[in-house]
């Protein structure tokens, strides 16, 4: 529905090319020896009111664009425009300003909240920062929040440790919406809470989504859960997009190798289903991202593999309405043009080849 | 909080009890004896009277009991009549040191002043150097000042102070004739002059000193920091857009202060305990200096009581330091 949408609405958020790479130090004098390439040039668009989910297995980088996109990290390369401003170039104190607008939902609600702070002070100090109310206005607020995600009224001064995974996970979702944020990356929210509490927390991410009109991008490794929030759905493999689809059609029809691989894992809870279900079992290891193989990231394991997979790199490029794909085995126009320049991008290749 | 106090206060009871009946065999099972004091010259039934008088030819659990009645009821009683003028220790018999004949108490109360200015003000410096560089450090791990502060910190460590201490006064004294060399304890400070003299007299054993403690505070707040910088709850901080001040300061400093605290609460029983070392190379006459002293005259008593005082002083900063523990960290609860 909203991957439809006609182009004169301009995407919330847009990253362009957005590359972050971990210097690598070694040697007796700590020289720089290479990077780990933990995102490569990733590039997409999020629609305001949209849900992007991020899949892909662990070490894909689904995190490391998160935090790139909300730059916790200092990207190696490219633009991300949130909301109309570059939030890649932006100056510290500019950056801290325009923090209110993005937030993020961390992975981990017991290490991600402080300690030694109460929840009304965990919540309560964006609003510090931020905004000028003063303490029955923030009170008033906090509560506020605090209705918002199921969360009682009493616990307002009590510590993190003292409240139950999911509990905390909404003290999370609650800190990050103090300051009516337009846009939220929710990094793998569910992936610490027992699988009766994710239900909670998805469907109420989902009701706030709703009510506040926001935007997220979803990274999760539960298939399964993106395909019940996520609108679109970005596949990565080793810090790059792989296929970036509507969520129907990517769960029908997965066009990518690799993303016809990673869905046909997902169990089938019909019996009779399960025993015809066809898996794709993948051979070999994932590659280091600290030398990536030339030409296409997945053809040292792609079932369907040939030579150009080896050579060149594989542009994400759009080859049915609405669906990119960067692979070989969807020629597109866009294509041939553009082989120059990927033979251009081959010198900086440190991989081998097969 | 409080229950959990007073039970390890009741705990400690024993323990301190077992400390001293160990601290007191020790003692007594060292090699060297009270007789070795007295000179040849002096004809045997006259050494055996000096002996009698002084209590040494008792049996060992005689003389254990009776430390006992004197520490713990002598002493305090002692320590009452001079408070409030009253009498009720009148004829009682104190621990007597077998080197000077005088009350070991008198003497420790005429040595502490020295060794909690000396001692004590290095300390305080060396935890005030270390906080800062600490943080800093590990706010800029692997810099050129974490560097530098890593490599003098090594030095503060490995180098032992009765090294620096004469480097110190080779280069100071000798050479340049900034500070005196030796510590003159009877200075009394009246007046402008006189307390710049006792802060030059002081500079360079509180110098050696703090030098050593804060490598060793530094090196806890810089890895306790960086514990504390890596986890998640600090770019949970980030992301809410505070300054990095807010960040490093609040958010981070206040989590790693909690082990630093605890290391410096347990740090504090050696100021009393005294320098032995660096109070010998600079003569400050303080309570290093008397332990030593009785240990080599076998001044029995002396070094029986100072040993016991600071068992006690130690068991009780480790219950000072899990209350400051269970009081600032909120995950921990005592009840």
């Amino acid at each position: 529905m909203l991957d439809q949408a006609p182009k004169s609405i301009t995407p919330l958020v847009q990253v362009r090319g957005l590359k972050m790479y971990f210097p690598i130090y070694s040697g007796l004098l700590r020289r720089h020896t290479g990077d780990v390439k933990a995102v490569d040039g990733v590039s997409f668009d999020i629609m305001p009111g949209e849900t992007l989910g991020l899949v892909g297995e662990s070490g894909c980088g689904k995190s490391t664009v998160g935090r790139a996109l909300l730059r916790l990290y200092e990207i190696t390369a490219g633009n991300v425009v949130i909301n109309g401003t570059d939030v890649a170039t932006l100056a510290p104190e500019a950056l801290r300003k325009a923090r209110p607008q993005m937030q993020m939902v961390f992975q981990d609600p017991q290490a991600s909240l402080n300690p030694r702070m109460t929840l009304a002070d965990i919540i309560g100090e964006p609003l510090d920062e931020h905004t000028d109310l003063d303490s029955t206005q923030k009170l008033a607020r906090i509560y506020e929040l605090m209705d918002a995600v199921g969360l009682n009224r009493r616990f307002a001064n009590r510590f993190p440790h003292e409240f139950s995974g999911g509990q905390r996970q909404r003290i999370g979702i609650a800190r990050a919406l103090a300051l009516n944020p337009r846009f939220i990356v929710c990094d793998e929210p569910i992936a610490a809470l027992d699988v009766s509490i994710q239900a909670q927390v998805v469907n109420l991410l989902e009701d706030l989504q709703e009510k506040l009109g926001l935007t997220y991008l979803f990274i999760s490794h539960d298939l399964s859960m993106v395909r019940h929030i996520a609108d679109r759905v970005a596949v990565m493999y080793l810090g790059r997009i792989a296929e970036l689809s509507p969520r129907d059609a990517l769960y029908a029809r997965p066009l990518h190798p690799y993303a016809e691989a990673l869905l046909s894992a997902v169990p089938e809870p019909d019996p009779t289903l399960a025993r015809s279900r066809q898996r794709i079992i993948l051979q070999g290891d994932v590659p280091s991202p600290a030398n990536p193989p030339k030409g296409c990231n997945f053809c040292t394991r792609c079932p369907k593999v040939f030579d150009l997979c080896r050579q060149v790199k594989p542009e994400l490029v759009e080859v049915e309405p609405g669906r990119m794909v960067a692979c070989h085995l969807y020629p597109n126009t866009s294509v041939a043009g553009s082989t120059g320049v990927f033979e251009a991008k081959e010198h900086n290749q440190q991989g081998v080849s097969q | 909080m409080l229950t959990f106090t007073i039970r390890r206060l009741l705990l400690a009871i024993p323990t301190l009890l077992f400390i001293s009946l160990v601290i007191f065999l020790l003692v007594d099972f060292a090699p060297g004896s009270p007789m070795s004091q007295i000179p040849l010259t002096v004809p045997p039934e006259v050494r055996l009277k000096i002996i009698e008088a002084m209590g040494a030819n008792e049996p060992i659990f005689v003389r254990y009991l009776l430390w006992l009645k004197q520490f713990f009821y002598v002493e305090p009683l002692v320590l009452i009549d001079s408070i409030f003028g009253s009498s009720y220790s009148q004829g009682m018999q104190r621990i007597v040191s077998w080197q000077s004949r005088s009350p070991v108490m008198d003497i420790i109360v005429e040595r502490m002043p020295q060794t909690l200015t000396v001692v004590g003000s290095a300390y305080v410096i060396g935890v005030i150097i270390a906080v800062p560089i600490g943080i800093y450090s590990a706010y800029r791990q692997y810099s050129w000042f974490d560097q530098l502060g890593t490599f003098i910190a090594m030095i503060g460590f490995s180098v032992p102070t009765f090294f620096t201490g004469v480097v110190l006064i080779l280069v100071f004294s000798v050479n340049l004739g900034w500070f005196p060399s030796i510590y003159n304890t009877s200075l009394k400070v009246t007046d402008w002059d006189s307390f710049m003299l006792q802060v030059k007299q002081m500079a360079m054993p509180v110098a050696v000193l703090a030098l050593y403690n804060a490598s060793q505070i530094s090196r806890y707040m810089r890895s306790s920091m960086l514990d504390n910088l890596a986890q998640d709850y600090v770019r949970t901080a980030r992301a809410k857009g505070m300054s990095e001040r807010v960040v490093v300061l609040k958010h981070v400093l206040r989590n790693s202060l909690i082990p630093v605290v605890t290391v410096i609460a347990l740090g504090i029983p050696t100021i009393f305990g005294g320098a032995i070392i660096t109070e010998q190379v600079f003569k400050v006459n303080g309570l290093g200096a008397l332990l030593i002293n009785a240990i080599q005259g076998s001044d029995l008593p002396m070094v029986q009581t100072l040993t016991f005082i600071f068992a006690v002083l130690i068991v009780m900063f480790n219950l000072i330091a899990d209350v400051l523990y269970g009081m600032l960290d909120p995950r921990i609860r005592y009840d």
